[in-house]
């Protein structure tokens, strides 16, 4: 069948459009990708950005006898549902601390109930009427207006809203994070120098390759059941506590740390080790003062990136029981602790709305806290790579 | 705190009832805490002894002038390891013989014991370092043997998490119908406590309320949605960045799309739950349709969000590294572009976009979090994504998290789901692995 010159380069021109329409769909998905990443920042940050500050009012507290029995008291009564029902529990420890507060009157800024705290951010709130209207005068005279919020990183959980803060489950989260890096390290670099440097090739050494790169694709939730079944109900080890959380979290980071060492040993070249054997030096002596030191930066890079993963982990230490409410930031690795990602499960079902702008602020740190992360294990990539 | 109750308003009470929980558990767990230290202790210091006295005794055998085998340092960790090697052994045993059978001898025992024969190894150690003791080979050994002992607690893990969760497994299946358990419809474990309780009257025969399949039908309507997300998209950016974008897109493009790995799953929860879902809703509404906040249309969306960096990244490298002759010679043939890629370059790279998929449908079963947080919890069977569905993750979590006893069907009905979990995931790893193999070999490609 004979065609025109026309017919041909008609065909042609639809299938360089045809092309063309593949290169910018393809395009378009990527982008649309990486919409997905901006709209979510966006969206955090445009949630959790207000909780970084919080609202104060100013009274006069009347440090009074009664005061001390009944802290309802020290408040006037038309402000008494505007201030922040923590801060007046707190009342009666500190005239007991301090005994040269009682029978005086001074005027305090004080910490705001969060319906006040919601109200004076531009949101609806629940107050009544005449709260607004006492509330609106406050701002008129500059007696009310919105703090940067300091509680939010030294307090700890609160059924309060405008008491909660992350610092016990920061604590909890480095806790937490030792004890994973404490029993994944080590074993994660002696499996990865021992597959790299020691093992023969055989049949076990070829089993243990393949657990590794099954136990790294194994659901995180799994690893919860063998906590769980292990180490609480076999060893013992105290429910909730940081070091049960934290053996968990390293068998889930161990895969990481060995796959990532080694690729580090295997980075080194063989003219090293080849050197040291020539001038007598044993297996071990060859790793230990030659292929370790220079697969280090290696190693630790490939350590944070497991660590971070660990720290946003959260299904398996559901499962072991560190969602409990803790106010008092844990002090030993056998009490009952909670981690950051727990302590935002926990807050993102409360039913409190003003909880919904803490638990998106709560993601912001902890973002923050894992790119920060991310970047040293890069940047520490960088500096110390070494091409040979 | 006697004080501060007067003031207490009903919010109090129960961070009060925590503490107090806290407080009764502590005894217990300072007493391990304190054994631990001792323990840990006494090691270190007959570690740091026989350092000391190993090295010492092998510098003054060799400025006497006799030729010894090995270095003095070597000597000194022959000593050390022949006192903490036995010490820590002991210790382990123990502590497994501890977990197994409860007190059968107090912790300090255990203790001493491990500290007396790591005296003693010490001892021997001592007596052994001579000129003639080969101690570079024996810690050559030492530590081959360490190393290996190391190896082997990744295998322990991985047998650790299928003896766990297979024991108990077993034990609810004793109680429950296995074969009710894969086809049965009807999820109501609290039912079954109804009727240990003796209040199950009315409801249906026992033995019934443990039928997986609404949970399985959930798990399965959330993977479709999250791979209809992630494979189109993931595949195309794959295709984009490996087949048409200029290398700088290239070097910024991947690491922006691991970010969307990165971000914890609990942060992908939240997100699905009070972002994505509301506009489900509201979308649903505008067309007239009837749209639950617990869709599962938002955890499935935002999982498939998740899993596009996973999909695209083995997929990126997996095309690169079809051979460009492939394509070259296509190209020569006078095709375009687009259908060099759709009729030679995609071709070669299925088994590869195929096996990243499969690892995309491992996770998508497994994640748990964007679904406890987003899904329902009503075992529900049905085929419309704008319903309430839960999955098997979430079954998992809320029979671990109540108040069940550990004992109960209810709970342990979270290690048969959870066997059901490890036996798909690790098949579809497998066959991952198997298809990612095969293309490494017809390609010899040596970097995946």
């Amino acid at each position: 069948m004979a065609q025109s010159l026309d017919d041909i380069s008609r065909q042609l021109k639809k299938r360089h459009r045809k092309s063309a329409r593949m290169k910018w769909l393809s395009m378009a998905a990527l982008i649309l990708a990486g919409t997905f990443l901006l709209v979510f920042l966006g969206d955090m940050l445009v949630k959790g950005l207000p909780a970084f500050q919080q609202g104060y009012i100013e009274v006069e507290v009347d440090y009074s006898e009664r005061a001390a029995e009944l802290p309802l008291a020290a408040v006037e009564a038309d402000y008494r549902d505007l201030v922040s029902r923590g801060y007046l529990r707190l009342i009666p420890g500190r005239m007991a601390d301090d005994e040269s507060l009682l029978g005086t009157t001074q005027t305090e800024w004080v910490l705001a109930d969060d319906a006040v705290d919601q109200y004076l951010k531009g949101r609806k709130a629940r107050l009544k009427d005449k709260q607004i209207e006492v509330l609106d005068r406050l701002a008129e005279e500059g007696r009310a207006e919105l703090r940067f919020n300091t509680g939010f990183f030294t307090n700890g959980d609160s059924k309060l809203p405008e008491m909660a803060g992350l610092a016990s489950a920061a604590m909890g989260s480095v806790l937490v994070l030792i004890v994973t890096l404490a029993f994944a390290f080590p074993v994660g670099v002696m499996t990865a120098v021992y597959l790299e440097e020691f093992a023969p090739d055989n049949r076990f050494t070829r089993f243990l390759e393949v657990n590794i790169n099954n136990l790294a694709a194994i659901p995180s939730i799994l690893f919860g059941l063998l906590g769980l079944a292990i180490f609480i109900n076999f060893f013992g080890a105290p429910r909730s506590s940081a070091l049960a959380g934290g053996l968990t979290l390293g068998m889930m980071t161990l895969p990481i740390i060995i796959i990532t060492s080694r690729a580090a040993l295997r980075a080194v070249p063989d003219s090293i080790r080849q050197a040291a054997f020539g001038v007598g030096a044993t297996r071990w002596q060859t790793v230990r003062d030659h292929v370790l030191p220079l697969s280090m930066p290696g190693i630790f890079t490939g350590s944070i990136i497991g660590l971070a993963q660990a720290l946003g982990e959260t299904a398996p230490l559901i499962i072991i029981g560190m969602i409990a409410y803790i106010p008092d930031a844990p002090t030993s690795f056998t009490q009952a602790a909670t981690v950051l990602p727990a302590q935002i499960f926990t807050w993102a079902g409360m039913p409190e709305s003003s909880y919904v702008e803490r638990t998106a602020a709560g993601i912001l740190v902890l973002l923050t806290v894992l790119i920060s992360l991310n970047v040293t294990a890069v940047y520490l990539r960088k500096k110390f790579e070494h091409r040979w | 705190m006697g004080r501060l109750n007067i003031a207490a308003s009903a919010d109090d009470r129960p961070d009060d009832r925590q503490r107090s929980a806290i407080d009764k558990t502590e005894p217990a767990a300072m007493q391990t805490d304190q054994i631990l230290m001792t323990f840990f202790a006494g090691v270190l210091f007959l570690g740091v002894l026989g350092f000391f006295l190993g090295r010492s005794k092998a510098a003054r055998v060799r400025a006497s002038g006799t030729p010894m085998h090995s270095q003095p340092d070597q000597y000194a960790w022959f000593t050390v390891l022949s006192a903490a090697g036995p010490a820590m052994v002991v210790a382990m045993l123990a502590a497994i013989v501890l977990g197994l059978f409860e007190d059968v001898f107090p912790g300090w025992l255990a203790v001493v014991g491990a500290l007396g024969l790591g005296a003693f190894g010490l001892f021997v150690g001592l007596s052994r370092v001579r000129p003639e003791l080969r101690a570079r080979d024996s810690l050559e050994g030492a530590v081959k043997w360490v190393l290996v002992g190391a190896a082997s607690i990744s295998i322990l893990t991985t047998f650790g998490i299928l003896f766990a969760i297979v024991f108990e497994a077993i034990r609810f299946f004793q109680m429950e119908s296995f074969w009710y358990f894969i086809t049965g419809t009807t999820w109501a474990p609290g039912d079954s406590f109804l009727e240990g309780a003796g209040r199950g009257d009315g409801l249906p025969e026992a033995s019934n309320n443990f039928g997986a399949v609404p949970l399985f039908a959930g798990t399965f309507m959330i993977t479709v949605i999250a791979m209809l997300v992630a494979v189109p998209i993931g595949v195309s950016a794959a295709i984009y960045m490996a087949e048409f974008a200029p290398s700088k897109v290239r070097d910024v493009a991947k690491p922006v799309l691991e970010v969307l790995a990165g971000i914890p799953t609990v942060v992908y929860g939240f997100f699905a739950a009070i972002t994505v879902a509301p506009l489900i809703v509201s979308l649903a509404n505008s067309v007239g349709l009837d749209a639950s906040f617990n869709n599962a249309l938002a955890p499935g969306i935002v999982m498939g969000i998740m899993i596009i960096p996973f999909i695209s990244s083995l997929s990126d490298d997996v095309i690169n590294s079809v051979p460009n002759a492939m394509r070259e010679g296509s190209l020569a043939l006078g095709t375009t572009r687009a259908e060099t890629i759709r009729s030679v370059v995609l071709p070669a790279a299925l088994p590869g976009i195929i096996s990243a998929t499969l690892l995309g449908v491992s996770r998508a079963l497994g994640e748990t979090m964007i679904v406890v947080m987003a899904a329902g919890m009503r075992p529900n069977l049905t085929g419309n994504p704008l319903e309430d569905m839960t999955t098997v993750t979430v079954s998992i979590v809320s029979s671990l998290t109540g108040d069940n006893e550990f004992e109960s069907a209810a709970t342990l009905s979270a290690f048969a789901l959870g066997l059901v979990l490890f036996v798909i995931t690790l098949a579809l790893n497998t066959v991952s692995v198997l298809m990612i193999r095969r293309f490494r070999e017809k390609y010899a490609v040596s970097n995946l």
